[in-house]
């Protein structure tokens, strides 16, 4: 090999590298002097809520001590009350949500359903229970944790974690390996097996929201959306003020569902999981 | 080199052609599921992982696995798996290569599938698993070729693939150590959440990569006249033995373990598998006759490797080394990963059964891999007999 040909070979290997290097330094200069347009743009959401512009920044982040903490009580005793109240919470978030409907358990696809005690809680003894428990379903949705171990999975940071808490997606950037259902403990997660749009109404879509497209995940998004327009979840609006569900900034001392937490014993699913769910219940 | 691989007699053109038939069916099931969606295969919200990832994490053994042949030839100085040492290293590529494939069909959206590197994410093990497979694949191109070709020329290697030699080693643990995290560290999956996982994945890996090798030079040298050597062979199986002693070792652990500590959530997973797991009044079971399988066929096949006389006879050693090959991707390409869905995170169960569709997809990247593999061996024993000529 002569000396040329050696010099030659160098440069390219040298330049090959740098090249490879180049978009990661690249997309964090992008993101660190745009993060709002960049995040913004890519989850497609309007608007933006709290601590959507370090969304970014936030994606490593641990348990936040300052700033907004959003979080979510449900009182499961109200839901036996008022028994129609679930499945009205159910429906109006996937008609917001514009989430698929398909009968094929296989496909299903779901933000926030019904279940039994059991299913929800399986840490809880089961043996003599009550039996409000033994016949009553109960509300469950993405917990939001603090330590969320889909976005520690997850290699694209196509779900991350907001600093008010929210655990988002941005689903044009999920590449659909569905690590992210392999790692949450609750089950939050759907993946859209198919063409979502083939299990909507098409006549009936919420055009405030978008659909997604077939090969990658969705889940609750604590209407982020909605936090961003000023409004509260829309299963929380659906409960009215029947009192079944509390949303508000948990970092807040002063907050209705700081008031809550306080005058109530409540409970978290898998709290031995470490994951810090920011989603509580009374039983 | 490749002209070696466009010479061959019938048989070389019928087994690809065979191989090429299974390719273009899968080609063409690939191309529907592209259009279509996950939703064409069995996989489901509760078992989101299918046959695809199965079968990917037990190549990715297999590509481990070569590193027994060159370990001790360049670690220990091994003279006798000198002539041998190539077929781990391209066992290996065809490996990594079918692992790469089985990733892509899984994926929902393949086409940003480069997102992993637009957007490097080092808390994910997805990220170092993509990094070390492609290192891993990267080495062992350079290493393969670049010794086939001094031998063809009857020099000495140079002294720089050396380097590349050496952290292949490490590289090969490394590879089945980070796809055992994508497992072993998940909260809220008790099956999976076991520290001996990997190493539990390296033996068994150990085991499966080395009795194939043994299987394909039983091949070999009926077909193309390449004998890989009684020493090398009887060492070969020595390992094998032992890897195979250690991954049992290691699956009693874990049922000691389970029904010694009498955790529910630790016991489930292995219930479902080898009995049946009963939820609301039905016992859910159909993973239990690949579980017995596995038991029973590498049972026959650590027999069969054990006792001298059918140790000693080609026929016999071939057979049981594909028993256990089959065995251990019955524990690993089936039961691990898609019992580890059961199960579910609340505790109900869904049980999973593969599609047409993608059966054939996955018979397709298995048979691209032999495609590969028979090319890339039909290249190094072309070298071999050229040189002895």
């Amino acid at each position: 090999m002569d000396k040329k040909r050696r010099e030659f070979l160098k440069i390219v290997g040298i330049s090959t590298l740098a090249g490879l290097g180049a978009p990661a330094v690249f997309d964090r200069l992008v993101s660190g002097s745009h993060p709002v347009q960049a995040r913004a743009s890519a989850t497609g959401a309007q608007g933006g809520a709290g601590g959507q512009q370090a969304a970014a920044a936030g994606h490593s982040q641990a348990a936040a001590g300052t700033g907004k903490r959003y979080g979510m009580v449900i009182d499961v005793r109200k839901f036996k009350q008022y028994p129609d109240l679930a499945r009205e919470c159910v429906r109006v978030c996937h008609a917001v949500h514009n989430v698929p409907h398909f009968p094929d358990r296989k496909e299903e696809i779901k933000w926030i359903w019904q279940t039994p005690y059991t299913s929800a809680f399986t840490e809880h003894s089961h043996y003599y229970r009550d039996e409000d428990l033994e016949q009553n379903q109960v509300l469950v949705l993405c917990n939001h944790c603090d330590n969320p171990p889909c976005v520690r999975v997850c290699p694209t940071k196509a779900t991350f974690r907001n600093e008010d808490g929210i655990v988002e997606m941005d689903y044009h950037r999920c590449i659909g390996c569905r690590f992210c259902m392999a790692g949450c403990p609750y089950g939050a997660r759907s993946f859209n097996w198919r063409d979502p749009r083939q299990g909507l109404d098409m006549n009936n879509l919420n055009r405030q929201f978008p659909t997604r497209m077939r090969g990658v995940v969705e889940k609750c998004n604590f209407c982020v959306e909605r936090l961003g327009r000023g409004q509260i979840p829309a299963c929380v609006e659906a409960t009215g003020n029947t009192g079944a569900m509390y949303f508000g900034d948990l970092n807040d001392p002063d907050s209705e569902i700081r008031r809550v937490l306080k005058e109530n014993f409540t409970i978290q699913r898998k709290p031995s999981l470490g994951t810090l769910p920011s989603v509580f219940f009374i039983i | 080199m490749f002209e070696k691989a466009l010479k061959g007699n019938n048989y070389y053109w019928m087994w690809l052609a065979f191989l090429g038939a299974f390719m273009a069916i899968g080609a063409i099931c690939y191309v529907r599921q592209y259009l279509y969606g996950l939703g064409l295969t069995g996989m489901s919200r509760d078992v989101s992982w299918g046959l695809y990832i199965s079968n990917f994490t037990f190549l990715v053994g297999v590509a481990a696995g070569g590193v027994m042949l060159v370990l001790p030839y360049y670690i220990h100085n091994y003279k006798a798996f000198g002539k041998i040492t190539i077929l781990g290293e391209f066992l290996a590529i065809a490996s990594i290569l079918m692992c790469l494939m089985f990733i892509v069909a899984d994926l929902g959206q393949p086409l940003r599938m480069l997102n992993v590197v637009f957007h490097p994410t080092p808390n994910s093990m997805l990220f170092w698993d993509m990094i070390v497979l492609n290192g891993y694949l990267l080495l062992n191109i350079i290493c393969g070729w670049v010794i086939l070709t001094a031998e063809r020329k009857q020099v000495k290697p140079p002294k720089w693939v050396y380097f590349f030699v050496y952290i292949s080693i490490p590289f090969a643990i490394s590879i089945h150590t980070v796809t055992a995290m994508l497992y072993c560290g998940l909260p809220g999956r008790h099956f999976w959440l076991s520290a001996i996982i990997a190493p539990r994945f390296l033996a068994s890996a150990f085991a499966a990569g080395p009795a194939l090798i043994l299987l394909i030079s039983r091949i070999l040298k009926k077909v193309a006249n390449f004998d890989a050597g009684r020493e090398a062979t009887d060492k070969m199986v020595t390992i094998v033995i032992y890897a195979a002693i250690i991954n049992a070792f290691f699956l009693m652990l874990e049922f000691f373990v389970g029904f010694y500590s009498d955790i529910p959530g630790h016991k489930h997973t292995l219930l479902y598998l080898f009995t049946g797991l009963e939820h609301g009044g039905h016992v859910y079971n159909n993973l239990v006759p690949f579980s017995w399988g596995f038991v029973v066929l590498s049972t026959i096949g650590f027999a069969l490797l054990c006792i001298p006389y059918t140790r000693r006879n080609d026929l016999w050693l071939a057979v049981g080394s594909a028993s256990l090959f089959v065995g251990l991707w019955l524990d690993k390409g089936i039961g691990f990963v898609l019992g580890g869905f059961v199960p579910n995170p609340l505790e109900e169960i869904t049980e999973y059964y593969p599609t047409l569709n993608e059966i054939m997809i996955t018979i397709a990247v298995w048979a691209t891999g032999f495609f590969i593999l028979t090319i890339l061996y039909k290249i190094a024993v072309g070298v071999e007999h050229e040189v002895e000529a």
